[in-house]
């Protein structure tokens, strides 16, 4: 009786991996450089392509974040190789936001032969993972990884996004400049890096500049579906803008439960609330009006992003938020510096890797997410961030 | 009778000790020719990590039968009290493998100290009290880390709590950043290291459940209102097996801290705790080297799914359902019986 129940269960494994392997062929149609035969592509192909990889949350709560690098990143690939000369392959490994796995899928990586890295797509795990770049002497830009800790002591790593102190300078000089608040309360996530890094750096420069916060709130994880409170001391001390560093998801809480209170500030975000649109179940009309920094703009006319923005909806059917920019413009950054350094497939991370600290550091970039951009040796990026407000569920050009 | 049960469990014991050193003697000989891929090199300190979790948790819910839904906490107390120590004495004592040693010490006594301040008012209650008061403390945890600052600098360490005023002076370091956690850290954990810290593990864990209180603590989980009856100080034994259980843990959080760059306290929150309830709970309740093994092959295991891309998560948890089918175990209270004495060999071994 039990010999049989477990057959049966057996049976049914088997044909739940077989399904799961069939829906993996038929699910990547969208990623054609086989990013789904790891180990097949592992042994050949050396000599003919560079093998580029990186790691993001591709499952869990910060997906949007790391799907998008990986589109947006695929989508340059795609470009380059269909114009022939320098070829990439791709590989994106699933890390779900957590330096651990971050770890493990870095090493993934280097065993299915990565010569260079796109690092890791937030913060923490990237902070993991360059320690590991360093240690292994392999090049790694990240599109998103934004923490000081992530280019901290290493020659080898470099940004493609600005760090988060800057996002908190640039917010606060902003909202000075353009006179878009007089009293500003601040609501931020007390046990997260990326918002913590921000708001200590805007605290501090609106002092400098004279802007009065009036409230300063926090919540944490566990604690992060009700904002009533927060929204209470804010409203009650009169905040007329709201500047919110976090990720989307407690941003669309925020936003959808001062909807129903008739609170009705500015709100102003950075970049961590790109990818609010295209949330599932999202009401945009809540968005409506809110202010944030970013980088990249979809609306732009520029030819390049609207090319981009196109090919992206066509494949992926949703507008590219700033992450899927960012990893564009890494593999374009890459092109440039593999093709300056007269670099060829067969050699080997350790020499890639001179080669491109020497050409990242003295060269100039322009991209969808900025105009001549350089790196200093620390790796930090030099570029000015846009202003963009939401308009009729599209980002559009404060400027 | 006694006489070779006993028996039985002094060779299950030295088996288990043979078969670690066997699995290390052929990891350590793959991984000098080369042998050995990246993914699992990485993963051999961790999966050591969780193995002593796992082995240690197994004394409080196995052995002593108490169900613990906060032991991450003590895994993240051990790692970031070891880690400072370790940084703290970077300078002083250059040679890693000391200061390795000194931080695991460290480690284990902190979260010993948290355990026994924890153990005093939970290990009043019992059953599914217990579980949820353990599980707030691991959240207590948690949060006090995230709110943690700590620097040092020529003067000693500097300590403070919901922001950063710790004022340190030129060429201090800060170690703890709140939630930033703590950054920058040397990586001096080695899979020896890992290898000799199970084998402690093992020692004190076997000796321990082998000696007068051992059974003085299974005596507790088995009926306790007779061991109580007998004579046998619930509290001390009780608080015994917690606290060791406790200092296991925290040595295993300052091992893991140290193979990893940066570390975060919410790392240590409940899902961690669960994860390590299931290598338990999958290995068998009691029984150690089946912690061990379960420890091992669910860490492995995700990774070796990666090729499944998106349906990997679905996989792993069909996978731990079969296994949890397999081992014949339909619910949490069979478990219980089944280690009830007179009931204990034999089974065991699936």
């Amino acid at each position: 009786m039990m010999k049989k129940k477990f057959f049966a269960l057996m049976m049914a494994m088997v044909m739940v991996l077989s399904l799961a392997a069939c829906g993996g062929d038929s699910g990547t149609t969208d990623t054609p450089d086989s990013t789904d035969a790891p180990e097949n592509t592992g042994t050949e192909a050396t000599g003919a392509a560079f093998k580029l990889g990186g790691t993001g949350p591709l499952t869990g709560g910060a997906a949007i974040y790391g799907n998008a690098a990986k589109n947006g990143a695929q989508i340059a690939v795609d470009e380059i190789n269909a114009m022939g000369g320098i070829q990439f392959e791709l590989k994106y490994e699933d890390d779900t936001h957590d330096a651990e796995k971050a770890v493990n899928a870095y090493n993934a990586l280097k065993d299915w032969g990565m010569q260079i890295s796109l690092g890791s797509v937030t913060s923490k795990p990237c902070e993991a993972t360059s320690a590991e770049t360093y240690a292994d002497r392999v090049f790694a830009l990240t599109p998103s990884a934004s923490s000081t800790g992530t280019i901290e002591g290493k020659d080898n790593m470099f940004q493609m996004c600005f760090m988060d102190p800057n996002q908190g300078t640039a917010s606060a000089q902003y909202i000075a400049d353009k006179g878009l608040g007089a009293k500003i309360a601040v609501i931020w996530k007390n046990d997260d890096p990326y918002s913590k890094g921000i708001h200590d750096t805007f605290i501090a420069k609106a002092a400098e500049l004279g802007l009065q916060v009036v409230s300063d709130t926090t919540f944490a994880d566990g604690n992060d579906t009700d904002f009533s409170v927060q929204l209470s001391d804010a409203q009650s001390n009169g905040a007329d803008l709201v500047f919110l560093p976090m990720y989307y998801q407690p941003a669309s809480l925020i936003l959808a439960q001062a909807n129903s209170k008739g609170y009705t500030p500015k709100w102003f975000g950075v970049d961590g609330m790109d990818g609010i649109l295209t949330m599932d179940g999202f009401d945009t009309a809540l968005a409506e009006g809110v202010m944030l920094l970013t980088p990249f703009n979809a609306d732009s006319t520029d030819e390049r992003t609207a090319a981009f923005v196109a090919k992206y909806q066509e494949q992926f059917g949703e507008i590219p938020n700033q992450f899927a920019a960012d990893a564009y413009d890494c593999v374009y950054a890459y092109k440039q510096a593999l093709e300056a350094a007269g670099a060829t497939p067969d050699m080997s991370a350790e020499e890639l890797c001179d080669l491109m600290i020497a050409q990242f550091t003295s060269m100039t970039f322009d991209g969808l997410t900025g105009e001549s951009m350089t790196w200093d040796a620390s790796g930090a990026v030099s570029k000015s961030p846009k202003g963009m407000v939401i308009e009729n569920g599209a980002y559009v050009g404060l400027d | 009778m006694k006489a070779l049960k006993l028996n039985k469990t002094t060779r299950r014991n030295y088996l288990t000790y043979a078969l670690v050193i066997l699995a290390y003697a052929i990891l350590q000989i793959m991984g000098s020719t080369g042998s050995l891929s990246s993914s699992l090199k990485g993963m051999l300190v961790p999966i050591c990590a969780y193995v002593v979790m796992a082995v240690s948790l197994n004394l409080t819910v196995g052995v002593l039968g108490e169900l613990s839904l906060g032991h991450a906490g003590f895994m993240s107390v051990g790692a970031f009290t070891g880690v400072t120590v370790a940084v703290a004495l970077q300078d002083a004592i250059p040679a890693a493998p000391v200061r390795m040693v000194i931080a695991l010490i460290v480690g284990a006594a902190f979260a010993a100290l948290a355990g026994f301040l924890i153990g005093i008012p939970v290990l009043r209650l019992n059953g599914d009290y217990l579980a949820i008061v353990t599980l707030a403390f691991g959240e207590i945890i948690k949060s006090i880390f995230n709110n943690l600052y700590v620097g040092v600098d020529a003067g000693g360490l500097h300590m403070s709590l919901l922001s950063d005023k710790t004022n340190l002076a030129d060429g201090g370091r800060l170690i703890i950043g709140g939630p930033m956690g703590i950054g920058g850290i040397q990586k001096i954990s080695t899979f020896t290291a890992g290898f000799l810290l199970v084998m402690v593990t093992l020692v004190i864990v076997f000796h321990l459940v082998n000696s007068r209180a051992g059974r003085a603590i299974m005596a507790i989980r088995d009926n306790r209102i007779a061991a109580e009856s007998v004579g046998v100080n619930i509290t001390k034994y009780k608080m015994m097996a917690f606290v060791t259980s406790a200092a296991l843990a925290g040595s295993s959080g300052v091992l893991f801290a140290m193979n990893y760059s940066t570390i975060v306290a919410n790392k240590f929150d409940f899902n961690t705790s669960i994860l390590v309830l299931v290598f338990v709970v999958l290995g068998g309740l009691g029984n150690m080297l089946g912690s061990i093994i379960a420890a091992a092959a669910l860490t492995i295991l995700p990774e070796a799914l990666r090729q499944f891309s998106d349906y990997r998560m679905l996989v792993y948890a069909i996978v731990l359902i079969l296994v949890m089918l397999a081992t014949n175990n339909p619910t949490f209270k069979a478990f219980f019986s089944r280690f009830k004495p007179g009931n204990r060999s034999g089974k065991e071994a699936a």
